[in-house]
Formats: structure tokens, C-alpha cells, sequence
């Protein structure tokens, strides 16, 4: 999956005529789906202005791109699930969100931090791969599974909130991402105590 | 759930409708019928003589008994006696398409109806492609109802625009009013709600199945259920699920404690379990109960209370002898499944499709449940659930599967594998609607020939454009064996990687076919005649981001008049071509609808054409060009 999508916008179908660019403005999407407060990713990519009706609602802004890698441009009402649906499903997450879960992550070696927003990932997958993404240019190895350490350059860990140093993935994901409070992604070697117990 | 009632199906369309009676006839005041089959005929209407009059009145009780629309229809084309007749005692009102009829000529025809059915938008306006204030209001059917049926009973509106205003109306018009089902409708609120509970004395349902209401501030939003008459109610169905706002729970235990003949009660997710547990108590002799939320509520601590809630739910469900169908499960904790295990045989419906619940937490579920006819999911439970599925659900009518996230570029989490292990558990199988990445032609093949009673098949590869993923071939001849094999077969949708050559499958064996959606497929013109020329019950057809242009639109002159509507956009249509549809079909309403103000004027991004009697609408909003 490519971080820009701007190489792959030749090759995208769009609604447009060819040689028209599809406005990407998602605040501008007065669909159902806009009403609510959740970020309709897969109505993006298509701003429709309807100068019809006064009430109209404007969608939320742009908040899919903060999906690491950003997903590609994606086509209005496909694929074809209802607003209603759509809304339903993810009102439990969009209804729980305050300003998000930022925390610091650090590298051992990287001579700068970045930071994440926990909420954004569903789970340990998504939070690998995003963090594989996100340092890849420091070329990580293989990230430790669950299984150990051995054989993999670095792993990930992380400061709960009594300051201990604990080893990703060992508890439920919501119990995770209630205590963490930073991330560290360490060297293979320092961090084999922590994965030896598997 | 949504598509439960059976008049709401998008296939039980019968040929016709209101329209084609009066198709070919003059127009005449007072609900007169055209000829049986006379074409454009011209007739003077000289009044009936004494004993046909006798006759009309003997006809009339005789045709009371008729109840099917396509039945009725048939009998009023048969000649002026019969139709008037027919008028006479048409109970149920059915217009498939708001704009196909103005609403003072179908009052007039039909004097003595008691329930009114009226669909608006294309169904395409489901997925954003009809702009906002496109409409299908209420409003005009509103007044013509008013004044002309002061005995309305029942009313069912799907995809309508409504007002407050006009749920107003129907309070203070219609005494005796008993039935308000609201499906996909929009436009109104919490006050519009509260003056029906208020007015409605004898009301016995109001249905909401996804409706949108208007977004409301906090201080607006109306406490309607409070509104509900103190005493006693006659309240057989109430189904809120999809009302964003909180409703006041004390009053809604009150009002299901003072309805006795409460069967179907669908919450919405705002009300906890342990609110349900008490909901339960109050109405044990519910039949369909749709939950909130499903999950311990935020306010609790992890451990103690939860086992206490479990407890008392668990108690509600084997208390809860009459049960059959469960819907809602929002925020579900997997813990808390195991409450319904005590009604799980008697389930003939389970719609836990807002559930993101695993194959592991489904298996012990869907293991009691033997009787399952209709079973609609989240794709969490992966080809495993299914397969637990197919293993215990002998009896399952309808599958709907859906996506956990509805991204082309998502995972998928069920493939042509679940689809097969359905096709092979559930012979009887009439309906499925599946989401999936992966597709085989293989997979689509086994179900046409192993689930010979499928009169719905839609099959929607998430991905545009998808080959099957083993071979790499298009998925033409998956479909090209639904259309020969399923001879039952009404209602089509496709999808992935197709051809013209799946077109000249459908065209050759979808002879039943009346319901077509079609996306991202298609290679030329061709495909789209072998439809038009090929499939003679075809009712509705919608179309979208597919290579067909003019040539095979104007391909389908002879068909468009048969039709409820066609919708296509982004194909390759031109206004010359449209134009060239509106002036030879007179009574074709074709419209041309536009997105972007600065779109040029020689392509036409959306159309969207339907036969009418009423001709050109006068409501139509700036972004629609009527032709």
C-alpha cells in the first residue's frame, strides 16, 4: 500500500470526464452518511454541491487521510451499503471518541520521535503495519509476533501508566490502549527478557 | 428488518400497477377506465343502464374478495364494468412510483381504500447518488389522501420525503388510522412522531425501519413517547431502532406495561440491557424483539455487575416463550450472547448484521437454531460462521452477509467458500445478498445448481472490476449459470469482472427477471441490448459507471413503456440520445439529473426515466432537467 496515492490517480476510475480532476472535497459530500459525526471514507473523493437545499448538511472533514497508509480514492456509494448501516456501525466508535489518544513512539537509533493516535487502529495488526510504515525508512526488520523474538531486529514496547516497560500485545486491545502511555520500539536483543516467557 | 413485509419487496412487483389499466385509454373525470385492450381508442361515456348497474353491484361483492393487486389488475381490464367495479372495491392502494400518477387522478379512480403503499426515490438514492431535495414528497399525497379517504387505516411509505407537517395531517385527517410504517423515508422529527402517538388513538403500528430523521438540537428533540393516550393502548408494533435521539425510558416501560397486544418492540441503541431486561418483563408475550445495545453499559464496573445483568437477561429470554425473531445486538459483548440460547430454537429470524461478532462466538448461537429462515450477518463471522450455518440452518430462506467495512480495498472476510458451504447446507435457500473480496466462478456455479428455489441472487464482488481470484477469468460464467439454472429467478445483481458475454446470458435465460443492478461491467452497447431485447418481465433497471451508450438505449424503446424505470449513470449516455428517447415516448418522463453546476451539457451523468401518466412534475428542483 503506497503512503500518497497521487502516482496512482492516473489509473483511477472516476466519475468525471477524462481530463477532469474529481474535486476532492469531502466537506462538501451532502449525503446521509454526512450528518453524523463520522468520517464517511468511502464518500470521499466526489464533492457534490446541491444549491437546492437550504438545509443541507455538510460532511466532516477530511479525516480519512489520518488513516495510515491513506486508502485509495474510493467511488460514491460503493460499494453499496446505506448510509444507515454504515453509520450504525461505527457510531459506537465515533460516539466514544474525545480528542484522541495520542502517544509519543519512539526509535532506538531514529534521531526523531513521531506520534499516533491509538484510536485510529482496530487492533495489533493495524498498529504494526502502520508503525512498519511509519519507520520504515530506519529499515526495521521483521516485527516480533507473539510467539518471540527470535530471528527479528526489533520489538515493540511500551510505558504503561505505573511506568513499566511491557511488551506489545500481551493484553486485550482495549486494555492496551486505556494504559499505554508511550511507545518504544527497541532492539531484538535488549528486549529478549521481556519475550522469553513465550 | 427492513425488507420484512412482503409488499415492500422490490420483487413482488406486478406488471403494471395502477398505471397500465389507464395506459391506452382516454382521461377521463371520475376514475373511468380505458377499454380491455383497445389502444388509443376514443369513447364517449354514455351512463350504464339499470341492470348493469345490477350487474356492477353484484360484481362489486364479488370482487371484494380479490386481494392481490396483480389479480385486481387483471380483472379491471376487462372491460368498463369490471373496471369500475374494481375501483369500487380496491381495498389497498399500491403506487410503485410517486410521479407515475398524481395523486388527484389515483384518489378519484379509487374511491374506497383503506391502505395506501407509495414508493418515491430509485433505490440508487440508498447510496448517495440522488442529490439531496431531489423529491418524492409526501406532501401532495398528503392533501389528495385527506380529502378523499376519511377511512384510511394503514399507510407504508418507502424512500418518501415527509414533513412534520404532513404527519400532522394524517393525525388530524384520518380518525380511524391504525398503521404507519416508515422504510428509508427522511424529512421529519421527534415532533412529527409525538403528534401520531398523540392523535392516533387507535394506532397498532409505527414502524420506523431506517429512516433518517432530522438531526435535532438537544432542546428540540420531542419526548414522543410520553405522548402515547395514559390509557390502555391498541399498540401491536413499535419499532424505533433507527431514532438517533434518547427516548425517555420510564415512559416507554409505562407504555409497554399499558399495551397489552404489543407483539414487535425494536429499540434503539440507547437503551441498555438492563432497560431491556425490564422491557421483557413488561411484555413477555412479545414475538419480535429488536435489543439496543447488547454490552454492558459504560457507567459499569468490569466485574459483579455484569454477572448480575447476564443473570437477569437470561431469565428474560427464557421467560420469553413466543419469541421468534431478534434483531438490534448493537455494541455487542460476546458474553452476553449466550442470554438468547433459550429462544434460539424457536428463531425463525436473527439479524445480527450490527454485531461484530467471530465464527467462534457465532458457532454456539446458530447451533440451536434449527428453524432459521432468515439469518442476516456481519462478515466477522468468516467462512467458518457461514459454514456453521450451512451445517444447522436446513430451513434458511434468506442469507444477507455484510461488510464490516464497505471500502473496495478492504479485507473481506468471507470468500467463495462461505458461499459454497451455504449452497451446500441450505438447499432451500430464496435470497442472499453477500459482500465479499473473493469470488469464484466455481463457488456461483455449485449455488445455481444446488439452490434451485433462488428467486433473489445478489452477489456484490466489494472490489470494482474483480476477476474470480483463482483463474483470472471473468465472472461470467458464474452468473451466466445463476440466470440458466435458477428458474425462479426475479431479482439480479452483479458484480466483478463481466463481460458482454454475461449480458448474453442474462438476455438468453433471465426470462423471469424484473429486477436488474448492474455496476462497473460491461464492455459496449451490446451488453446492454441483450438485457433489453432479452428479458421481457424486466421492471426496473439500474445501471451504474458502465460502458453503454445511446445506441443501446434507444435499443430499448419497446421495452420502457413495461417498465417501472430505468436508472443509469455515469455511462456513456448523451443528451441527443435521451432526447431522442423522450420524444418518441410521449409518456416517458425522462430525467436528466446533474451533480456539478459546471458539468458541460452534452453528457448526461445521471438519468433516470420512468413511465407516467401524470406527465412532467412541477416539483422538480434546478439540478433536474425534465426532457
Amino acid at each position: 500500500m503506497e503512503a500518497a496515492g497521487e502516482s496512482l490517480r492516473d489509473t483511477e476510475l472516476r466519475l468525471g470526464l477524462p481530463g477532469t480532476d474529481a474535486p476532492e472535497k469531502p466537506a462538501s459530500t451532502v449525503t446521509r452518511g454526512g450528518k453524523r459525526a463520522l468520517p464517511e471514507d468511502d464518500e470521499e473523493g466526489y464533492g457534490k454541491s446541491n444549491k437546492s437545499s437550504s438545509s443541507e448538511e455538510q460532511g466532516e472533514g477530511d479525516l480519512c487521510c489520518q488513516e495510515p497508509p491513506a486508502a485509495k480514492a474510493q467511488v460514491v456509494g460503493w460499494p453499496p451499503i446505506r448510509s444507515y448501516r454504515k453509520n450504525s456501525l461505527h457510531a459506537r466508535k465515533a460516539e466514544g471518541e474525545a480528542a484522541g489518544l495520542y502517544v509519543k513512539v519512539s526509535m532506538d537509533g531514529a534521531p526523531y520521535l513521531r506520534k499516533i493516535d491509538l484510536k485510529v487502529y482496530k487492533g495489533y495488526k493495524e498498529l504494526r503495519e502502520a508503525l512498519d510504515d511509519m519507520f520504515k525508512c530506519f529499515s526495521l526488520g521483521e516485527f516480533p509476533r507473539k510467539e518471540g523474538c527470535s530471528g527479528s531486529e526489533y520489538a515493540i514496547t511500551y510505558e504503561d501508566k505505573d511506568g513499566d516497560l511491557m511488551l506489545v500485545g500481551d493484553v486485550p486491545w482495549e486494555m492496551f490502549i486505556s494504559s499505554c502511555r508511550r511507545l518504544r520500539i527497541m532492539k531484538g536483543s535488549e528486549a529478549t527478557g521481556l519475550g522469553s516467557r513465550h | 428488518m427492513s425488507e420484512e413485509r412482503s409488499d415492500m419487496s422490490e420483487d413482488e412487483d406486478g406488471g403494471g400497477g395502477v398505471e397500465q389499466k389507464e395506459r391506452w385509454g382516454p382521461s377521463q373525470g371520475g376514475g373511468g377506465c380505458g377499454s380491455a385492450k383497445s389502444r388509443g381508442g376514443v369513447w364517449t361515456d354514455p351512463p350504464p343502464p339499470f341492470s348493469d348497474q345490477v350487474l356492477e353491484n353484484v360484481l362489486e361483492n364479488v370482487l371484494q374478495f380479490l386481494v392481490c393487486r396483480r389479480d385486481r389488475n387483471a380483472a379491471s381490464l376487462v372491460c368498463r364494468s369490471w373496471c369500475r367495479a374494481e375501483a369500487q372495491t380496491r381495498g389497498e392502494l399500491f403506487i410503485g412510483n410517486c410521479y407515475a400518477v398524481s395523486p388527484r387522478r389515483a384518489t378519484d379512480r379509487f374511491r374506497r381504500v383503506r391502505s395506501v403503499v407509495l414508493k418515491g426515490k430509485p433505490r440508487f438514492a440508498d447510496f448517495s447518488l440522488v442529490p439531496l431535495g431531489w423529491g418524492a414528497h409526501f406532501s401532495p399525497w398528503a392533501s389528495a389522501m385527506a380529502a378523499a379517504y376519511p377511512w384510511l387505516e394503514r399507510i407504508c411509505l418507502k424512500r418518501m420525503s415527509i414533513a412534520d407537517d404532513d404527519l400532522s395531517l394524517l393525525a388530524f385527517s384520518f380518525p380511524f388510522f391504525k398503521d404507519l410504517t416508515l422504510i428509508c423515508c427522511d424529512g421529519f422529527g421527534t415532533h412529527g412522531l409525538a403528534v401520531i402517538a398523540e392523535k392516533c388513538r387507535h394506532l397498532r403500528v409505527l414502524d420506523l425501519i431506517e429512516a433518517y430523521l432530522e438531526e435535532e438540537e438537544e432542546d428540540q428533540v420531542v419526548d414522543w413517547v410520553s405522548k402515547f393516550p395514559q390509557t390502555t393502548t391498541s399498540l401491536e408494533t413499535l419499532g424505533f431502532d433507527c431514532v438517533v435521539s434518547t427516548v425517555n425510558f420510564e415512559a416507554l416501560e409505562a407504555l409497554v406495561a399499558r399495551s397489552p397486544a404489543l407483539r414487535q418492540l425494536r429499540v434503539n441503541h440507547h437503551v441498555t440491557v438492563d432497560q431491556l431486561f425490564r422491557l421483557m418483563v413488561r411484555a413477555p408475550q412479545l414475538t419480535h424483539l429488536g435489543t439496543g445495545s447488547f454490552g454492558p453499559p459504560a457507567a459499569l464496573a468490569l466485574q459483579g455487575d455484569v454477572m448480575e445483568h447476564e443473570a437477569d437477561l437470561v431469565s428474560a429470554f427464557a421467560a420469553s416463550k413466543s419469541i421468534i425473531s431478534l434483531s438490534g445486538f448493537r455494541d455487542v459483548a460476546s458474553q452476553y450472547l449466550p442470554a438468547i440460547y433459550p429462544v434460539c430454537a424457536n428463531l425463525t429470524t436473527l439479524n445480527c448484521s450490527f454485531a461484530e461478532i467471530t465464527a467462534d462466538e457465532l458457532k454456539p448461537v446458530i447451533h440451536h437454531c434449527h428453524n432459521l429462515q432468515k439469518f442476516w450477518v456481519l462478515d466477522t463471522v468468516r467462512d467458518e460462521g457461514l459454514q456453521a450455518v450451512a451445517a444447522t440452518c436446513k430451513d434458511l430462506q434468506e442469507l444477507r452477509v455484510f461488510p464490516l467495512n464497505a471500502t473496495e480495498d478492504s479485507e473481506g472476510f468471507v470468500s467463495d467458500v462461505g458461499l459454497a458451504a451455504i449452497s451446500q447446507g441450505c438447499r432451500r435457500l430464496r435470497s442472499i445478498l453477500y459482500f465479499c473480496q473473493q469470488m469464484t466462478n466455481k463457488a456461483v456455479i455449485t449455488m445455481s445448481k444446488n439452490c434451485q428455489e433462488l428467486v433473489v441472487f445478489r452477489l456484490c464482488i466489494m472490489g470494482r472490476h474483480l476477476p474470480d481470484h483463482l483463474t483470472k477469468e471473468p465472472m461470467d460464467e458464474g452468473f451466466g449459470a445463476i440466470v440458466m439454472n435458477c428458474k425462479k429467478l426475479t431479482r439480479l445483481a452483479v458484480s466483478g469482472l463481466l463481460t458482454d458475454k454475461a449480458f448474453a446470458y442474462i438476455g438468453k435465460y433471465g426470462k423471469s427477471i424484473r429486477t436488474l443492478s448492474v455496476a462497473f461491467a460491461g464492455d459496449s452497447d451490446v451488453g446492454l441490448r441483450y438485457v433489453l431485447e432479452g428479458c421481457p418481465k424486466l421492471q426496473k433497471l439500474e445501471i451504474r459507471d458502465s460502458p453503454f451508450g445511446d445506441p443501446a438505449l434507444l435499443s430499448g424503446i419497446h421495452q420502457y413503456y413495461n417498465m417501472r424505470f430505468l436508472w443509469m449513470n455515469s455511462c456513456k449516455l448523451s443528451i441527443r440520445g435521451c432526447n431522442d428517447v423522450a420524444q418518441r415516448l410521449p409518456r416517458l418522463v425522462v430525467e436528466v439529473i446533474r451533480d456539478r453546476p459546471e458539468a458541460d451539457d452534452e453528457t448526461v451523468e445521471k438519468l433516470y426515466m420512468y413511465r407516467s401518466l401524470a406527465g412532467p412534475r412541477n416539483d422538480a428542483p434546478p439540478f433536474v432537467k425534465i426532457l
